[in-house]
């Protein structure tokens, strides 16, 4: 009896030490030991699962890699609507980088940042941890970066330009709901797909229930909803087009996010046409609405708003906003012939 | 010689390159400042002219001063932004106050606020100081989504939108504030509770906007008080870029109500528009197809009062759909009336005998060199008239802010 009021008391007490001292942010992306081994390699130690998305956002052409990290003996609750609600002590480890020659990865990549975002106590804090030219750390640069970067690409044309790693105020442009800072991307429908790791080939989210990491009833498994893979040429066009302007929009053009004073909703389940943009007039596009009048013109993607904003890299003109200096061909040949098609 | 000359170059190149180095710096020292201030403080912008590459952001504070050491002496410029479409950028915060300083020629927007309770701007100038361009930011102030807003002393040049724009907020107070060279002086659009008040707003293409918008957040606006203003020579060609509802804004526009319901304008003095001197419009004139199906696109209590006018008889230019309409269809020779009201009614708010119910109507008496006409816009103008005994009253709205 004695024994379990001390251990109470003596957890009281580390709790609140714990959640009242000003817990300092490590400086160091090495003092987190998210990896084992040389840290460039990016080899997670238990504890540390990595995962994909069907549809990603567009980040200058930079490849991705992410990681969770679920406090022990806690799961993520399911829902099949909106991103996952990670328990509080949650961090998501994304690792940006580019290969120093897209057509052959063996030459090497370098590794740019890797931003977190912590589920604190007080809610969701981003932090982005610049990487130094050794690669053999990252450093906590709040107010951001600019790094020049180098890659031949796809197609093998070199692409020379100055990345912009975000401050953390801007990380809160996008990953914002209600004021509130939040995750975009792992939801269900995006985490719903096969992972191949060198072992094995499984769907993420039945991995995560087997892990325990997850509280999804075998019933809900079966009816995991799934988003498209905008890059997938399998899928229908609509489809893809949703996708992306889910990942890569909605994130701001939604009725809670930064951008819902526009008036434009691009979330993948907006069924109200005007504003999801068809026909819908801008309210304060500035110059952002190119002398065009819609949004989305159906049959006409150069007379549409959303394809000019993507096709510019005028900080004063483009969308998104933030996150590229670089125009996303691809999407906007993908916007461009599912506007035309309507 | 010649080696003077390369040591000339060579102290050139090394004061540019300190000189880069240092804005760098700058610039990473204050963005620091702005994300590490603690809840009330004050950050002090020192003097002197600065170049910025990025938005510089303040968000999720509380009680903060931001300070230069004023106008014209603390400079900030993005005239090379990189990045961020804002020049300064509040969102999601309490109790912030932004004064004495100018910042200049953002790509975007210079000074946003979304979602803050409590912003003051006092003593800042805004500008685009390449005179009026279309390829200049869209607002100069622009606090969306805001409660409780204190626009004063300002002064706001250029912006190819609205000099001074308060969008869908409430508790507004513009103040002793001074527009130039901007498509439109000062806007209010889909806002509650404003007073707009003792500001200047002089060559423009329109002075005073009043507007309520469909297919937004916050739908409808209303309440606005606009009095003591001096309203002048609005008459600067319309530069926004299309698509834009300003862009439907007529060169030589004093002040103009589009669709919201309780508006004041009393004791300004509007001088010398070619266009309009104030005209009470619907959403229909602007002839954009309606979708929202909560929208009420008819102004309405609506008063027009104790105002000075004047004008020098001129020929209306014929630009634009406004332009067209006064020369062609109303054709109203070298005296256009000073104020005007489309005359496109909804039923909804007329009782039996045709007439405005008490709570939408709209009134204009005792304005110097008053003139009118209701242009009966939706019968093409056949019956337009000039008289104006049907609205000579007077409306007074309870929940009007004095």
């Amino acid at each position: 009896m004695n024994k379990k009021i001390w251990g109470f008391i003596l957890s009281s007490l580390i709790f609140y030490l714990f959640s009242n001292s000003k817990q300092s942010i490590p400086e160091k992306l090495s003092d987190y030991q998210f990896f084992k081994g040389e840290i460039k390699h990016l080899v997670p130690n238990e504890g540390v699962i990595p995962y994909d998305l069907n549809s990603t956002l567009f980040s200058d052409y930079a490849s991705k890699i992410r990681f969770m990290v679920i406090p022990k003996g806690k799961k993520i609750p399911y829902n099949d609507e909106s991103v996952l609600d990670f328990p509080e002590g949650s961090i998501l480890i994304k690792n940006f980088y580019y290969p120093i020659n897209e057509t052959n990865p063996e030459l090497g990549r370098k590794i740019i940042e890797t931003r977190l975002l912590i589920h604190e106590s007080t809610g969701w804090k981003a932090y982005p941890y610049v990487w130094n030219e050794e690669q053999t750390d990252a450093i906590l640069e709040i107010t951001g970066a600019s790094i020049p970067v180098k890659f031949k690409n796809q197609t093998n044309h070199l692409i020379d330009f100055t990345y912009e790693v975000p401050n953390i105020n801007q990380c809160k442009g996008c990953h914002e709901v209600n004021g509130k800072m939040s995750p975009i991307g792992p939801s269900a429908r995006q985490l719903n797909k096969l992972y191949s790791s060198n072992y094995s080939t499984k769907n993420q989210v039945t991995e995560l229930k087997e892990k325990g990491l997850l509280d999804i009833s075998n019933e809900e498994l079966k009816e995991i909803p799934q988003m498209a893979n905008y890059l997938n040429q399998n899928e229908s066009l609509d489809k893809r087009a949703k996708a992306y302007l889910d990942i890569n929009c909605a994130h701001c053009h939604n009725p809670s996010g930064p951008a819902k004073n526009s008036g434009l909703n691009l979330s993948w389940n907006n069924k109200d046409l005007t504003s999801y943009g068809y026909f819908k007039s801008p309210v304060a596009a500035g110059r952002g609405s190119g002398h065009l009048l819609y949004d989305i013109q159906p049959g006409k993607a150069k007379q549409s708003i959303l394809h000019y904003r993507m096709n510019s890299n005028d900080p004063g003109i483009m969308m998104p906003e933030l996150g590229r200096k670089l125009i996303h061909k691809e999407g906007v040949e993908l916007i461009k012939e599912w506007i035309n098609k309507m | 010689m010649k080696i003077k000359n390369k040591s000339l170059i060579l102290i050139t190149l090394l004061h540019i390159f300190y000189n880069v180095h240092s804005q760098v710096e700058f610039e990473k020292i204050i963005q620091k400042k702005f994300i590490l201030a603690n809840d009330q403080s004050i950050i002090e912008i020192e003097e002197g002219s600065f170049q910025l590459g990025k938005t510089l952001s303040l968000e999720g504070k509380k009680n903060i001063i931001i300070r230069g050491k004023g106008i014209d002496k603390t400079i900030l410029n993005w005239a090379n932004q990189s990045s961020g479409a804002e020049g300064i950028k509040i969102t999601n915060c309490e109790n912030i106050s932004l004064e004495n300083l100018t910042v200049q020629n953002a790509k975007g927007d210079l000074i946003k606020t979304m979602e803050v309770k409590g912003i003051t701007i006092k003593q800042v100038k805004a500008e685009w100081t390449n005179g009026p361009k279309a390829s200049n930011g869209s607002y100069a102030f622009y606090p969306v989504m805001c409660e409780n807003v204190v626009i004063d002393s300002c002064i706001a040049i250029g912006a190819s939108d609205a000099g001074i724009y308060v969008g869908q907020s409430r508790n507004i107070k513009v103040k002793n504030c001074f527009a130039t060279q901007n498509v439109a002086g000062i806007e209010i659009e889909n806002s509650l509770y404003a007073e707009v008040f003792n500001n200047q707003a002089i060559g423009n293409t329109g002075g005073i906007l009043v507007f309520d918008l469909p297919d937004l957040v916050q739908k409808k606006g209303g309440h606005v008080l606009v009095h003591d203003n001096l309203i002048q020579e609005n008459n600067l060609p319309n530069f926004a870029p299309k698509g834009n509802i300003v862009g439907n804004v007529p060169q030589g526009t004093g002040v103009l109500v589009l669709a919201t319901n309780d508006v004041e304008i009393f004791n300004n003095k509007i001088i010398n528009h070619l266009t309009i001197g104030a005209g009470i419009i619907s959403y229909y004139m602007t002839e954009i197809q309606i979708k929202d199906k909560d929208y009420d696109p008819y102004p309405a209590g609506i008063y027009i009062h104790d105002n000075y006018f004047e004008r020098k008889p001129s020929r209306v230019p014929i630009k634009g759909k406004f332009g067209k309409m006064y020369r062609l269809a109303l054709k109203v020779g070298k005296n256009p009336p000073m104020i005007v009201y489309d005359g496109i009614l909804d039923t909804k708010k007329l009782n039996k005998e045709g007439l405005f119910y008490p709570e939408f109507k709209i009134c204009i008496r005792n304005n110097t060199n008053q003139s009118f006409m209701n242009l009966d816009a939706e019968h093409n103008f056949k019956n337009r008239s000039r008289d104006i005994s049907k609205y000579d009253c007077d409306y007074v709205n309870e929940k009007i802010l004095h």
